[in-house]
């Protein structure tokens, strides 16, 4: 039901998602590429080759690791994947795209139908909905052009920065199953996770990692007659929260315009709006009235590609539990609360990290309470991530063993997470190196005992244990503590306390 | 050594042999295009010394190689990182590759000198080398007639004796056209044979380069040192050279020659061209082929196909030059679809304009499947006509053109008469089996002896038997080595 106006109004979107594919270089080149993290941010014009300018006598080789990247992405949104497929080119003017035509796939994307489920609600075990994918087929990205100089200098021709251009690009398209805006953000959002996931992408929104094109349109329903409005493509959304308020702007804004002049969709009234983030309006871009001229053909310079079943299985065994799924089970199988869950799977490394720990037979609840507690706060403070924190899996598998084993108390582990950051000894050594390890030698611990029984200043103390007060033992505790600089076995001094108190 | 007298192959054992120096032989070649060039044509560029400094180094020792010394020259849209490479166009007057094609790349490792850039329709777009910003080649047998294109000036310049050797492209015939057309061996390897990488593209899916020489030998020497896959070029073939491809004087392991009704018109050939072709069917017969008749029925329909996958693939190569990021730009542009226009107004030729548009409507929507679509059905059958027959044969034999070099200018303002000269070339290309076009004596023409050419044409990938089937014709028919007077 639409607010404003009353109306029974359906909303219906599909998804154009561009992702760009985190490969080391280009789709067609060895030129380096800008969506991998070691080449953001270079300098314009730095990330070039013959090919990438699209010189003459230059031609494209495509480029195994993105192919795979798509593959899995295909796989995780259970796509069929193409045993065969080929390249097009998309021809079309403009300075950012050297050759002037776009490397592509037309009529057999290397990856099919498939489908995804989302969830409706915040609860990851509640509701889910089925979104249908309709295709995704690999191609490069172009350029960018800009109309100012660097820093905002006002400049009287266009730039163009030719970086971006030949990233490969995964265009995923999905069926028009969106209902709301909630719902393609949501769907956004999971894409993201299961690309960075995959390690397919960085999925930073700011760099134009992904970049969404939702189809909008309305069914209104009135006098028992349902009217539909003309499918709306908005360009070019790198956030979240422009997908949403596009959405949510195009759905108030197509029922106005019905009411208005009553126009439904007809076969050639797709028109191109852009979203302003600022106003939080859509505006028009241009209506199409002819469909697109491209000029598509099989791309002569390049030979069909071919997927093996065998390269298939190699590439499928890269395909990791997405991420829903791994929270779902977090939650089931080891009984974690959501947050905690949810933290563990927020960032890829961290997953794989808490991962390692459990292969190395780490019990799952220690584990996250460690890698939360002592782990993340210190990846955090150094503004990194977990694995770059400088311990490792094995180590921190060492400091769950000692404490096991009670050969260290809990506020030394902390500590000793601490030194593992800074060495490649075993926890166990390092434990030793910097005396962490608990005394709990039953003969010197008496020694201790006896020191602080025999102690005047504790004879009240003493009473009351020998009263019954178990909770004044705490006391003598500390002071042992103290006498062994903390390296004393509080649960051991507490049983030989109270057996020579009470006797 | 006399230049006007050597093969490749006997200039590359002299000099391995120092009989001859690289350097005299590198200064004669350059002498001789100083004196007779500014009349031929030939050359677009020639890069004296460089030629003459590497030269050196191969007779001092410091260059080696199995072509080591060997003065060549090649075609105008090879990019090399020296010097530059047009491709006959004023769109690309100034361009400076900073990558080099892969064949000559492949040759100069071998040791081979490039001398200079030859002469070419613009974009090789054409079958006379008349299309070009910088004037037309004339053909050194009669510099009023042109030399076939558009490999013009590449057949021109062995004609002349220019050079030693000389790489082209065969795109429908622009290697074995105008080598018939200037009395030399020009030879199309098998589609994929040789690296496109570096080669400006006119039509990316028939374009190859080949050899010309003055002898089947050298023609198989020359690919064999610049064949071979390339993983630059994705449609380089992953087959390797065969060693014995140039061991043109053995005898072939199969010898059946294919002869097809729909290349033996005596109303298109020449009456010259008919009695060299029935000359040619008895040198097989007499070296104990077996002559079997073969049919090719799509023949017929190989220029419209050809003219519509070639302009095509042309109208995407080309969209390229547009004035943005290299090459010709117009001056003071009102904005951004005008500096598109008006570049490419002035940059291309009317050839290339001509063709440019032919490609672009094949490819449009509403004709993609009535023009562009059908021509690829097509070709498949042009290529399995092929199939077919090589079950029966082991070459076709037939000529490469019907008739021999046309006058400059007689043709120019005729293009579907222009087109009509690629008739028994382009079915290769569109197959992507090999030919080679060997000199078949003369014909008079106006009282001038005018070269004409044999076309012998091969299963793909089988060269080394081709050239030496080829070999029993060149060295029965004692048509080559032929020499113009200059």
């Amino acid at each position: 039901m639409s607010e404003s106006t009353g109306l029974k109004a359906k909303l219906k979107v599909g998804m154009e998602i561009h992702v760009e594919l985190a490969t080391r270089s280009k789709m067609w080149t060895a030129a380096p590429n800008v969506a991998h993290p070691d080449f953001f941010d270079s300098e314009p014009n730095t990330l070039l080759s013959p090919v990438v300018i699209g010189m003459p006598g230059t031609l494209p080789v495509m480029n195994k690791e993105a192919v795979e990247m798509s593959i899995k992405v295909g796989m995780a949104l259970d796509c069929e994947i193409a045993k065969k497929c080929k390249w097009d080119r998309k021809s079309y003017y403009y300075p950012d795209l050297p050759k002037n035509y776009q490397i592509s796939q037309y009529d057999q994307p290397l990856v099919g139908e498939g489908e995804m489920e989302i969830p409706l609600t915040d609860d990851p075990n509640g509701p889910t909905k089925t979104i249908r994918i309709t295709r995704a087929h690999l191609e490069e990205d172009a350029g960018k052009l800009a109309h100012e100089g660097p820093g905002g200098a006002p400049i009287d021709h266009s730039i163009v920065d030719l970086n971006r251009a030949g990233t490969p690009l995964l265009e995923i398209v999905t069926e028009p199953d969106f209902s709301s805006a909630d719902e393609a953000v949501t769907f956004g959002q999971m894409l993201r996770d299961i690309c960075r996931h995959l390690g397919v992408s960085e999925g930073i929104m700011q760099k134009g990692h992904m970049r969404f094109e939702p189809n909008i349109n309305v069914e209104i329903e009135k006098d028992g007659k349902v009217y539909k409005t003309p499918i709306v493509e908005i360009k070019n959304l790198n956030s979240f929260r422009a997908v949403h308020g596009a959405i949510t702007h195009e759905y108030d804004r197509q029922i106005e315009e019905w009411l208005e002049t009553g126009v439904v969709m007809g076969a050639r009234a797709k028109t191109t709006r852009g979203w302003d983030d600022v106003k939080g309006v859509t505006l028009l871009q241009r209506t199409k009235e002819d469909a697109d001229e491209y000029r598509y053909f099989p791309d002569p310079d390049l030979v069909d590609l071919i997927v093996e079943d065998e390269w298939l299985a190699e590439i499928g065994k890269g395909v990791t539990e997405l991420p829903l799924k791994k929270l779902q089970r977090y939650m089931g199988e080891y009984k974690l609360n959501e947050k905690d869950a949810r933290a563990l799977v927020d960032e890829p490394a961290t997953t794989r990290y808490y991962e390692k720990t459990l292969e190395l037979g780490m019990d799952p609840k220690r584990a996250a309470t460690m890698l939360l507690n002592y782990g993340l706060k210190r990846a955090n403070e150094a503004g990194c991530r977990i694995d770059e924190i400088g311990i490792t899996a094995e180590q921190v598998a060492g400091i769950e063993a000692l404490l096991k084993d009670d050969k260290i108390g809990s506020s030394a582990a902390d500590e000793l997470f601490g030194y593992c950051c800074e060495s490649d000894d075993t926890a166990e050594k390092l434990a030793d190196k910097h005396g962490l390890v608990q005394v709990s030698d039953t003969g010197a611990l008496e020694g201790f005992v006896d020191e602080v029984l025999a102690n005047d200043r504790n004879a009240k103390i003493v009473a009351d244990i020998e009263g019954g007060k178990d909770a004044a033992v705490g006391a003598l505790i500390g002071q042992i503590m103290k006498l062994s600089k903390g390296q004393a076995n509080p649960k051991m001094i507490r049983e030989i306390i109270i057996k020579k108190v009470r006797g | 050594m006399d230049i006007t007298k050597t093969t490749l192959n006997e200039m590359r054992d002299a000099i391995a042999e120092k009989t001859v120096s690289a350097t005299e032989m590198t200064q004669a070649y350059l002498d001789r295009i100083e004196k007779y060039d500014g009349e031929i044509n030939a050359f677009r560029e020639t890069y004296n010394e460089r030629a003459l400094a590497k030269a050196k180094a191969v007779d001092a020792g410091e260059v080696t190689g199995p072509l080591a010394g060997v003065p060549i020259a090649i075609k105008d849209l090879m990019c090399t990182e020296y010097g530059k490479t047009c491709c006959s166009s004023k769109m690309l007057a100034n361009f400076e590759a900073f990558y080099n094609s892969t064949a000559v790349k492949r040759l100069e490792d071998a040791g081979a000198i490039v001398l200079g850039k030859t002469n070419m329709d613009e974009f090789a777009m054409g079958s006379s080398t008349e299309t070009c910003a910088f004037g037309p080649t004339k053909n050194p047998w009669d510099v009023d007639r042109v030399p076939g294109g558009s490999s013009g000036g590449a057949a021109a310049a062995m004609a002349a004796d220019f050079c030693v050797g000389s790489l082209g492209s065969d795109t429908g015939g622009s290697i074995r056209q105008p080598a018939a057309l200037c009395g030399v061996t020009g030879m199309k390897p098998t589609y994929g044979r040789v690296s496109r990488w570096g080669l400006v593209a006119f039509a990316s899916s028939l374009d190859q380069i080949g050899p010309f020489a003055h002898s089947v030998k050298d023609c198989g020497t020359l690919l064999k040192y610049m064949g071979g896959h390339d993983e630059l070029d994705s449609t380089s073939a992953n087959i390797a050279i065969p060693e014995d491809l140039d061991d043109v004087n053995t005898r072939p392991e199969k010898l059946r020659i294919g002869i097809a009704k729909q290349y033996m018109s005596d109303e298109a050939n020449d009456p010259a061209v008919a009695a060299a072709l029935i000359k040619a069917i008895e040198i097989y017969k007499d070296a104990g082929a077996e002559i079997v008749e073969v049919d090719l029925p799509h023949t017929e329909y190989g220029i419209p196909v050809y003219y519509i996958v070639a302009t095509a693939e042309a109208s995407s190569n080309l969209a390229r030059y547009d004035g943005v990021h290299y090459g010709h730009r117009t001056k003071t542009p009102d904005d951004l679809v005008d500096l598109y226009a008006r570049s490419r107004a002035e940059g291309f030729g009317d050839e290339v304009k001509r063709r440019i548009m032919l490609g672009t409507y094949a490819l449009s929507s509403g004709y993609y499947d009535a023009y562009y679509n059908k021509a690829l059905k097509v070709r498949r059958l042009i290529s399995n006509d092929f199939k077919t027959s090589f079950e029966k044969c082991d070459a076709i034999l037939c000529p490469t053109t019907t008739a021999p070099a046309f006058k400059l200018g007689e043709k120019k303002d005729d293009p579907l008469s222009m087109y009509l000269n690629d008739i028994y070339t382009v079915t290769a290309n569109l197959a992507g089996i090999p030919g080679i076009s060997m000199p078949a004596g003369t014909a008079e023409v106006d009282g001038k002896q005018l070269p004409i050419g044999m076309q012998l044409l091969g299963p793909a990938f089988e060269e080394t038997n081709l050239l030496r089937i080829a070999r029993i014709y060149e060295a029965a028919s004692e048509c080559s080595p032929m020499r113009p007077k200059m």
